[in-house]
């Protein structure tokens, strides 16, 4: 019985810790556009500056 | 004319030395239109961030303080291809997010205690089955109160708040059985725990408001919702007025900051934004949308004019008038107030449901209690046996059975392009019998058109266009626009009264009256067909035409009568203007009852007749001069083309050319009501079989989660049926 000692505490620090993700969502506004955020990740615009980035080494190790 | 735009109104301060500003967006409706925004504003030197919401059609931007000028976002939107209005949110909007935002909250604790109480339970009740040690089943049930009373005190409030003002008004509504279930769900699992009692209800309490709150949630969503949009449609539809200062500088101001007593000048072609006198200036006005009267009405210094008519042909400069005793607007103002007062008598379903629910509830509750003691019970266990009963019978499902509703149909109106403003219209408009529409501007398209476009040579369309746009007067002007054309032609001469001319590719070409070019032949011809129109001659050498000009119907008008009618609903035509004009478009859209030259008083007076009758009159209009009726009416519907105050006045708006989301509107209203009635039912159901096992004093805390969970879950899902079978509507 003594591992109820240690799983109800951890059952209680787990779900607090989702309470505590809930309102930090909340906080910084995770929630005010429902609809854009699924398309934002679709967004490749980081790419493009990895790209420019590889492009350069590229050139640097080219030229001698 | 040189006029510089100002927005500083619109700007937010904020700390460290940024400055931001909301603008809602015209025609954001896919992500690509986002990524287009974001990206091209991003390029705007000074710029910090710039956000879209995509639900809700607004980007946020912010600068540095001093880096940018306001107006040049606005610009940069407008060379992306997007129109974008600036504009303040409300401290009412500020309100309602709170509020949203606190039961949010509450529903994350709730939600938080019910899954780690349930943990314990289910231990306990399996516990029970088998050989769970007493101390152990103590041990839980203390953590479980350790978790669920600070839950209550913290996640209940919003009930116990309403119950208290209910009970301080002394009434009684849903909150306060739903306070004295939990409250003493709680105390009473507090006393047998205490006792080293087997059932405590700990789970029971805490998961009936997790799942009311989810309820209250979408109550509360579906009122920010309609809230937002309606602030987005005013803010689409501010529009800017240009102040004469002192010096004589022309400043673009949004209407928000003209005050009484400025000097605002209106362009022929603007409409007039502003309720004042005309100082110098003589023009003629467009008054349909405030009266219906489609004629042009001329007005001259010291003639007073009013916000929401278009001004035509000259120039006005308009001193600005507070709104005082006698106005148009003032009148209006009062005849809304009068009619709002009617409407308020409106019982919503659920608040039917609660009148009928509480007492019931209570009623049985102590029935129980009375009737254990008579059988020779002790006290502490009828009590405990009445208080199961409370339990079971918490409104559960009926906390969810509308507002479930509610949210699904409102977005399956939302994908209509039909904005909902009331969460209750849904309701009211599925009771409908009667609708009344006005004519101009609601059952005709809002603009003047030609009607006989097949008379218009198409090698003379752009000669003709460019004669009308060179004239002042409203009837070619309206040529000119239908016809698409801009630019005037060069050279032409005009003569008062009559025409113009102008030499179009070596012939004398003539626009004006029909005697003017000589063409009574064919206007004899053109007046037979469209007798109600307005007419404009053309003469190039021999050639003769006669050009019909009026309100053209919307183009599923005729369609959305006849679906209305096999719908079984009477319809109405209630208009401002003459008998002449509105008779042609009822024979055509083949609807008897019509009543023509009406001033917005008698609208509201024949509406208030209909409603003695006992009719449920759904009202569409869109002018200044229906918003009395619009406010009166039992439901009512405005086009996105509305004025101001008809919008405000209006219960839905709708967007686009057709008149198809009148019938369909209807159509979800009343599948709306049918599944929130469907729901209630089944609570009812729910608790006829529920009650009869509690008051037996056969409940155990796992019926009670049991039976809780699953009506919920019934009523949800059955709300979402809303979505399904869009092609049965219609």
């Amino acid at each position: 019985m003594n591992i109820i000692a240690i799983l109800l505490p951890l059952a209680l620090a787990l779900g607090l810790a989702g309470l505590g993700a809930f309102f930090w969502c909340m906080r910084t506004g995770q929630f005010a556009d429902l609809e854009g955020a699924g398309w934002r990740v679709l967004r490749d615009d980081d790419l493009a500056a990895r790209d420019e980035e590889a492009r350069g080494r590229e050139a640097e190790s080219r030229s001698p | 004319m040189a006029s510089t735009q100002d927005l500083s109104v619109f700007v937010r301060h904020g700390a460290n030395g940024t400055a931001g500003m909301e603008l809602a967006v015209d025609g954001i409706r896919c992500a690509g239109c986002m990524h287009a925004i974001e990206d091209g504003l991003s390029r705007e030197a000074g710029l910090l961030t710039a956000r879209v919401n995509l639900a809700l059609k607004r980007v946020t931007v912010e600068w540095r303080e001093g880096a940018l000028r306001p107006e040049a976002v606005v610009e940069r939107l407008a060379a992306l291809g997007f129109k974008a209005y600036p504009f303040l949110p409300g401290g009412q909007e500020d309100a309602d997010s709170r509020e949203e935002r606190r039961l949010l909250r509450c529903l994350g604790v709730a939600g938080f205690a019910a899954m780690n109480i349930m943990l314990l339970s289910v231990s306990v009740w399996s516990g029970n089955a088998s050989d769970l040690e007493p101390s152990t089943r103590d041990l839980f049930h203390w953590l479980s109160a350790l978790i669920a009373l600070p839950t209550a005190a913290y996640a209940g409030r919003p009930f116990f708040e309403s119950a208290m003002r209910a009970l301080r008004a002394g009434g009684v509504n849903m909150d306060v059985p739903i306070t004295l279930g939990v409250v003493l769900a709680l105390g009473m699992s507090v006393v047998e725990t205490w006792h080293h009692g087997q059932h405590a209800y700990f789970d029971g309490a805490v998961m009936l408001l997790f799942f009311l709150l989810i309820g209250r949630y979408l109550d509360q969503l579906m009122r920010r919702r309609t809230r937002d949009l309606a602030g987005n449609l005013a803010a689409l539809k501010a529009e800017a007025a240009t102040r004469l200062d002192a010096d004589g500088n022309a400043v673009s101001l949004p209407i928000a900051a003209i005050a009484p007593g400025d000097l605002v000048l209106v362009a022929p072609g603007e409409r007039v934004g502003v309720d004042g006198i005309v100082e110098q200036g003589r023009s003629e006005l467009d008054q349909s949308l405030v009266t219906g009267e489609t004629a042009a009405f001329p007005v001259a210094a010291g003639a007073r004019v009013y916000a929401g008519t278009l001004n035509l042909t000259g120039a006005l400069r308009i001193r600005v008038e507070t709104v005082g005793a006698g106005t148009l607007l003032d009148e209006i103002d009062r005849l809304m107030g009068q009619a709002v007062e009617s409407r308020s008598r409106y019982v919503r379903l659920s608040d039917k449901a609660a009148r009928l629910y509480a007492p019931l509830v209570h009623a049985t509750a102590l029935a129980t209690f009375l009737g254990w003691i008579a059988f020779g019970l002790a006290w502490q266990q009828a009590l405990v046996i009445a208080i199961t009963v409370l339990i079971i019978t918490c409104p559960c499902a009926l906390g969810l059975a509308i507002p479930a509703v509610q949210v699904v149909a409102a977005s399956a109106l939302f994908q209509r392009r039909v904005m909902l403003k009331q969460g209750d219209a849904l309701e009211r408009l599925a009771e409908v019998d009667t609708v009344v529409f006005d004519k101009t501007g609601t059952l005709t398209l809002p603009e003047a058109e030609i009607l006989n476009a097949e008379a218009v040579p198409g090698n003379h369309r752009a000669a003709i266009g460019a004669l009308a746009a060179a004239s002042r007067h409203p009837l070619a002007q309206a040529l000119a626009k239908a016809l698409n054309a801009h630019a005037p032609a060069a050279d032409t001469r005009e003569y008062a009264g009559q025409g113009l001319s102008a030499a179009i590719d070596g012939a004398d070409c003539h626009l004006g009256s029909i005697a003017f070019c000589d063409a009574q032949a064919q206007a004899e011809a053109a007046r037979a067909e469209h007798p109600d129109a307005s007419f404009i001659a053309w003469r190039c050498g021999d050639e003769r035409v006669v050009i019909a000009i009026g309100q053209k119907l919307r183009p599923d008008a005729a369609e959305t009568v006849a679906i209305l009618k096999q719908r079984g609903l009477d319809v109405l035509i209630l208009s401002g203007d003459r008998a002449e004009a509105v008779a042609p478009v009822a024979e055509a859209l083949g609807i008897a009852q019509v009543r023509a030259g009406l001033l917005p008083g008698e609208k509201l007076a024949a509406l208030d007749r209909l409603a003695a009758e006992g009719r449920k009159v759904l009202m569409v209009g869109d002018g200044l001069n229906d918003a009395p009726a619009l406010a009166g009416a039992h439901v009512s519907m405005s086009p996105i083309s509305a004025t101001h105050l008809a919008q405000a006045a209006a219960d839905v708006v709708f967007l686009g050319d057709g008149l198809l989301p009148v019938a369909q509107s209807i159509a979800i209203g009343c599948r709306a009501r049918k599944l929130m009635m469907q729901n209630l039912w089944f609570a009812v159901l729910y608790n006829a079989i529920a009650v009869p096992i509690a008051v037996a004093g056969l409940v155990t805390p796992l019926i009670a989660a049991a039976a809780m969970s699953g009506s919920s879950l019934v009523v949800t899902l059955n709300a979402l049926r809303g979505r399904l079978n869009p092609s049965k509507e219609a």
